[in-house]
């Protein structure tokens, strides 16, 4: 598969440039993710940020790839997401959107 | 001790989208001392949507200006598409008059509004995030930044859909996922050329066309949801909408959706060789005006997305966010004038959006979302499937009798699904509608 062809959200990542913060904006409490069934943050997200490590039984957060829609955080079951702006001119740089 | 400079100004507007900038400008206007505060390094880097800016509401705002926006192309060709798996049925619509939307991105435009609100003498912070609001006996009276605190008679929320400041205020509820649609979008390089000839554009024109999808997302459990295509002067934009608690039931990824609807073949054909260039992603309230935050309290209001003002059925958005901006401007200058910044004088914002056709219209729209989307699977599956069949009789010319192949397609109204859908789809479009006129 060429690179033009590839429609993972990985490559479509690729076209954004981002300013990247040193500090998380995106703060999840664990123990409330380790007891959630369904992680709907783990398909839901755009931006694919949020994924389920098994063998460590934690949430991995990919801040630096947040696009900073805030849907993570209304479909959040536990109300787990702590769900800030990136501090000032980091994050998610839109340029032809 | 040393006494601290204070910053103040007469209204801090926090938020540099059309609808901050509208206040920012009608306020500066009228003589008030403004500050605009933004948290990207420039306004509109952190901004998406579908792709055009409504002219009438831009006309108010700037009436001698607004030609020199930074305007890709008018829009004046519209489409609505219903996709089933093979076909696509299409009503569009041609303006040959004043166009009255044009494609902007808006990190041009928004930046554009913020030189226009400077030359009105409204002071600009970039890179300047508010933490939170500062309130003294009930009162909202300044901001504090990562850096500072700066005081005002007013500060009006303008940072958008996720509005932090609102929600910690108690000005909003947190949200629902019902009430939410998450957008993505792609904007695709594509040859100026070929826009034109794909679209049927005049050449070398600043023609533009929007085109609308419904169904073709899902074969099974369809999410509501519509697609979306802008054209651009050398680019298009590709993208949905997708009610979040359907991605939530059904465990969908938007990306992997707008996939689908990328691969339908009537989309694909406008997409053939375009290369992306940026991917992007948006909330969108669509709560309406059941669901309507506080509008004022004391020392604050509330504009634009950050209200939650969005009429979801005709797109609109920068509208709402541009008018309501403006009101909220006006407001300020009245309560410099009563040198009082209480909520009592500030809830003449919601007597002018009253009066307005923003709460008008999301009064008379306020069941029709609802209605629409108790009814996803016969919007987004089986109409879109039906009006293919009906027409693949119309042309097909199959050398069947034409009576026993409209006979069988009535006939599967009444065999396909039980007939109790379809009066509750005819009552929920007839409700829609009444909603609206009554």
């Amino acid at each position: 598969m060429t690179q033009r062809d590839d429609n993972s959200i990985e490559n479509k990542l690729t076209s954004i440039k981002y300013n990247c913060s040193k500090n998380t904006h995106l703060r999840v409490n664990q123990e409330m993710c380790r007891n959630c069934q369904k992680r709907p943050c783990c398909y839901i997200c755009p931006a694919k940020v949020y994924s389920w490590d098994d063998t460590q039984s934690k949430l991995n957060v990919e801040y630096e790839n947040c696009l900073e829609c805030g849907a993570c955080k209304v479909v959040c079951p536990f109300k787990s997401i702590d769900w800030e702006y990136p501090n000032a001119s980091c994050g998610v740089i839109l340029k032809n959107s | 001790m040393e006494q601290k400079e204070v910053l103040k100004f007469d209204a801090i507007v926090v938020g540099a989208g059309p609808s901050g900038v509208a206040s920012a400008i009608v306020a500066a206007r009228g003589g008030a001392k403004v500050l605009l505060i933004e948290r990207s390094s420039f306004a509109g880097e952190k901004n998406m949507f579908g792709g055009a800016v409504f002219l009438s509401a831009l006309k108010e705002l700037l009436p001698n200006t607004w030609q020199s926006a930074p305007f890709e192309r008018y829009i004046l060709k519209h489409s609505w598409a219903l996709l089933s798996d093979k076909t696509s049925c299409e009503v569009s619509y041609q303006s040959f008059d004043e166009p009255k939307s044009a494609s902007v991105y808006r990190s041009k435009f928004d930046s554009w509004l913020v030189e226009e609100a400077k030359k009105e003498g409204v002071y600009f912070a970039p890179s300047t995030l508010v933490k939170s609001l500062i309130s003294k006996n009930g009162h909202v009276v300044g901001v504090k930044t990562e850096l500072e605190e700066i005081y005002a008679n007013v500060v009006v929320l303008a940072d958008g859909v996720n509005s932090i400041l609102a929600r910690d205020l108690g000005l909003r509820k947190e949200y629902e996922p019902k009430d939410m649609v998450l957008s993505v979008k792609e904007t695709r390089k594509l040859p100026k050329s070929l826009i034109e000839q794909r679209f049927n554009l005049k050449e070398n024109s600043k023609e533009g066309a929007a085109k609308n999808f419904l169904g073709g997302l899902a074969k099974e459990n369809p999410p509501f949801g519509l697609g979306f295509l802008y054209t651009f002067e050398d680019t298009i934009s590709i993208g949905l909408g997708v009610n979040l608690e359907d991605l939530n039931r059904f465990g969908y990824n938007p990306s992997d959706l707008l996939e689908n609807l990328k691969k339908h073949p009537s989309v694909s054909a406008y997409l053939e060789g375009s290369e992306l260039l940026e991917y992007s992603a948006h909330l969108i309230y669509e709560g309406g005006y059941k669901k309507l935050p506080k509008l004022c309290a004391n020392g604050v209001l509330i504009v634009g997305d950050a209200a939650g003002f969005v009429n979801a059925v005709h797109f609109e958005g920068t509208n709402f966010a541009i008018i309501s901006g403006m009101l909220a401007g006006e407001t300020v200058l009245s309560a410099i004038s009563a040198k009082d910044f209480s909520k009592k004088t500030l809830s003449i914002y919601k007597k002018k959006l009253n009066n307005s056709f923003i709460l008008k219209d999301l009064k008379s729209y306020k069941n029709v979302m609802d209605n629409l989307y108790s009814r996803t699977n016969s919007l987004m599956n089986y109409y879109p499937k039906k009006a293919g069949e009906f027409f693949k009789i119309f042309t097909g010319a199959s050398c069947k009798p034409k009576r026993g192949e409209f006979r069988e397609f009535i006939k599967s109204f009444f065999s396909q699904r039980s007939l109790g859908e379809f009066f509750k789809d005819i009552w929920a479009f007839l409700s829609a509608i009444i909603g609206v006129l009554k």
